[in-house]
């Protein structure tokens, strides 16, 4: 083979590998990407069709005072989601992260089984008190409650892997 | 007073650093050997300035020196000697001034041990060094400072946070910042050897022991952190994919493309300056690591600052360092031509996939981790990219690489033979087969997948067994072939071992994930539950206390069949300094499989506690394949033949030894 059939070789061969490569990343983003709703905002996608049950969400906002529930004698606990505005009813089967607490910040992944109920796989949350799930802060600062100087160091704790 | 010595140190080492940068550039630019000396001797006497500094900064926390801030609201008096040592790098402040020691004392090394590198270029890349040095000391000091004071110093400290209050954790930022600095050393070689227009197998023989010692550490600063997540967090997880876990595999997987393409550069000099691409981009996302956790634009367990002056300067050291290498790579990079002619099978060609794959593989987990950001700065979006997603790729892609690995290291330079090297390993190949199918057939659950996974493991086991077992041919008696065996270059029980450590791990991970069985339950005082083999009985939860916390203890009684196994205490932690709960799991390890408890919470009103067991076949072998690893690469650093001729005699060992400073 000549130097040039060579190189010609290799470049066809890095250019497959480069494009299978991106194929497969832009097939993997579209399948398993993840997006971010509030309460109010997951529920009017619901309506509109935009958000479909089943669909995987984060669902973030605060716990309602006076919903979190760990039911005696089973792993399963429920609180409802709320960003003052709507509020969405959770269940979870796992160990909640330590220190979730109501009034504060959550973030709960998984999907509405029904247009007002979300089972979550995946529960985060803080250690800290004074945490707030930088997307909660985001979304709270939009409806304008949310106070500068409230939030501390963000750091997400993950419940389940 | 030692704050303040710690301090002068540190702005002592920062004049040191623009001296070594300014006299290692100009002596090798007008070849004047007084400068040149002069750069290599900065560059001990920085080492030696930021060893003191250092050294001031573990007594300032070892006295509880509260008048220094980074003291106070990082240690507390109460806290074990070896958690006030590891608090001086268990924050912002201090892991910096870490990073910087361990990129002083790199350049020390290639300053004491690299005598036979030509000196211009050695100077050069001491010139390097120094300005990388010197950009971080600057960062430091004025952003940075972990000696500055506090008055009145309060009566005691807010404590570390407990998570980072375990063993592993202090030694894990040691191990992974000696990795992650250990390829500014390729990166300076790369840079120079640009500058000098000298890029050849010489410079790859100088090159490949810093990106073999890097990459080595790497390894084990990853496995140590990973093995952390896995036993205090008290998820069962090992690997999350979380962003600065992405950050630390990124140099990785560029680090080990590099160390397969220094190869060939040094033993055919072809794939030159793609090896010289891949030492600037090693390097280049070693520094994307570090922006991406100290700016505080993700949010991560280790995101400690996110303090937006300091995200600037790191973003602009890094967009300086990245911007000019590559611009001179640009500039450069075409000149460097290689005349090596090989065929399309050839032990070339395979380095050449290898390298293909594993740079694929790196920067489809680089987009994974940037994406969420790049969507959040355009539309304001908030979305994640998890696990599926890279689960996905960087399986697709290992897929094919780890088939192809047990036939590089059998085929031969320039032209090679695939029916030969078929030859060779159609007893791996039929092992693996076996064994896929054996697991298919007893495998109670799990996919299929896992099988396949088993099956690819055993091949390069298997693959990298027949390698040494190919080069030692049993002719002439066990003696001869023992003989063959002892005598065979490190480097070739290097690479065996590191591929048969990817195995290894390969089947922890599927053990750890396909296999596993998890329980999740709410038990009463007295109650039993069976999982894998064992049967296990909630005999109480009862108070206790530590040195600076107190703890809910679990008491489980572990059986297997009517015999007593173990009695395990999973804690769940909490420390008053910070306000903060912990849980502390137990572990149960046969070698071959882990019983792993962690204690949730007790209900409101309940008298049953949540406990959290996992049965996990395998799972240690993800840790031991990353020590086997480790392993394959010191082997080959120690490799006698790229010492003859080599830049140094000695410089693996204090490469090696580094973790120990």
């Amino acid at each position: 083979m000549t130097r040039k059939q060579r190189r010609f070789a290799f470049l066809a061969l890095g250019l497959t590998v480069l494009a299978a490569a991106t194929a497969l990343v832009l097939m993997a983003l579209r399948d398993t990407i993840v997006v971010f709703y509030g309460p109010k905002d997951a529920i009017s996608r619901l309506a509109s069709g935009d958000l479909k049950p089943g669909q995987r969400i984060r669902l973030g906002g605060l716990v309602a005072p006076g919903t979190l529930n760990a039911k005696t004698g089973q792993k399963e606990v429920s609180f409802a989601v709320t960003d003052g505005q709507a509020t969405v009813s959770v269940s979870y089967n796992d160990i909640l992260p330590d220190l979730i607490r109501e009034g504060q910040g959550v973030v709960a992944q998984g999907v509405f089984d029904t247009p007002d109920h979300f089972t979550a796989d995946q529960v985060l949350a803080k250690h800290d008190e004074k945490y707030m799930p930088p997307e909660v802060a985001e979304a709270l600062k939009k409806q304008g409650r949310w106070k500068e100087g409230e939030g501390g160091a963000p750091v997400p704790e993950s419940g389940a892997p | 007073m030692i704050p303040e010595l710690g301090h002068f140190a540190l702005l002592l080492a920062t004049g040191l650093a623009l001296y070594q940068a300014i006299a290692g550039y100009l002596g090798a630019a007008r070849y004047a050997p007084a400068l040149m000396d002069g750069a290599r001797n900065a560059a001990l006497a920085q080492a030696a300035a930021l060893i003191i500094s250092f050294g001031a900064l573990i007594a300032v926390y070892v006295t509880s020196d509260f008048s220094v801030v980074a003291v106070a609201a990082n240690s507390h008096s109460l806290k074990p000697l070896l958690y006030k040592v590891a608090g001086a790098w268990g924050n912002h402040e201090g892991s910096m001034l870490l990073w910087s020691l361990m990129l002083a004392l790199f350049g020390g090394l290639v300053a004491l041990f690299g005598r036979r590198v030509p000196p211009t270029l050695k100077a050069r890349v001491l010139a390097v060094q120094g300005t990388i040095g010197l950009a971080f000391l600057l960062f430091i000091a004025f952003t940075s400072n972990p000696f500055d004071r506090i008055d009145p110093p309060p009566l005691d400290g807010h404590g570390l946070n407990p998570l980072l209050q375990d063993p592993g954790l202090a030694f894990h930022p040691p191990l992974l910042y000696a990795g992650y600095v250990g390829f500014s050393v390729t990166f300076a070689f790369a840079i120079a050897g640009m500058l000098e227009g000298r890029i050849d197998a010489a410079w790859a023989r100088w090159v490949r022991p810093w990106a073999l010692a890097a990459w080595l550490l790497l390894t084990l600063g990853i496995a140590l952190g990973s093995w952390w997540a896995y036993y205090e967090l008290g998820w069962g997880g090992f690997w999350f994919w979380d962003p600065v876990e992405n950050a630390s595999l990124l140099p990785w997987l560029a680090g080990a493309a590099l160390l397969h393409s220094a190869i060939v550069c040094e033993r055919r000099e072809a794939m030159k300056a793609w090896t010289v691409f891949l030492a600037l981009l090693a390097f280049s996302l070693s520094l994307l690591g570090t922006f991406l956790v100290r700016s505080g634009v993700i949010t991560s367990v280790h995101a400690f600052a996110n303090d937006p002056e300091r995200g600037v300067f790191i973003l602009g050291i890094m967009l300086a360092a990245v911007g000019g290498s590559f611009a001179l790579f640009a500039w450069r990079g075409p000149m460097l031509r290689s005349n090596a002619i090989f065929a399309p099978v050839s032990r070339e060609t395979a380095l050449a996939i290898n390298n293909l794959l594993l740079t694929a593989a790196a920067l489809a987990v680089l987009v994974g981790t940037l994406y969420p950001l790049v969507i959040d700065a355009m539309s304001g979006e908030a979305i994640s990219v998890g696990p599926p997603y890279f689960n996905l790729v960087v399986g697709a892609l290992f897929l094919p690489l780890l088939l192809l690995v047990p036939f590089g290291p059998m085929l031969a330079w320039k032209r090679g033979d695939v029916a030969q090297a078929a030859l060779r390993l159609w007893a791996a190949g039929g092992i693996a087969l076996a064994v896929g199918v054996v697991t298919l057939a007893v495998q109670t659950k799990g996919p299929w997948l896992a099988a396949l996974g088993v099956a690819l493991a055993a091949w390069l086991i298997c693959g990298a067994i027949s390698d040494i077992v190919s080069r030692v041919r049993w002719k002439g008696g066990a003696g001869v072939a023992f003989a063959r065996l002892g005598g065979l270059p490190g480097s070739v029980w290097g690479s065996a071992l590191a591929h048969a450590g990817v195995g290894v791990t390969l089947l922890g991970i599927i053990g750890a994930t396909a296999w596993a069985d998890e329980q999740i339950k709410a038990m009463k005082p007295g109650e039993q539950v069976a999982i894998g083999p064992y049967q296990v009985t909630l005999e109480g939860v009862g108070a206790v206390t530590g040195p600076n916390y107190s703890a809910d203890q679990a008491v489980l009684k572990v059986e297997r069949g009517g015999e007593l196994v173990r009695v395990m205490r999973p804690e769940r932690r909490f420390f008053p300094a910070g306000r903060m709960t912990t849980t502390e799991t137990a572990i149960h390890t046969t070698g071959f499989a882990d019983f792993y408890t962690a204690l949730g919470e007790r209900p409101e009103g309940a008298d049953a506690w949540t406990v959290r067991l996992h049965y996990k076949p395998l799972a240690p072998f993800i840790w031991l394949g990353a020590l086997i690893m480790a392993l394959g690469g010191l082997l080959s650093l120690l490799d006698r033949r790229l010492r003859v001729g080599a830049p140094s005699r000695r410089r693996v060992a204090p490469a090696a030894a580094l973790p120990a400073e």
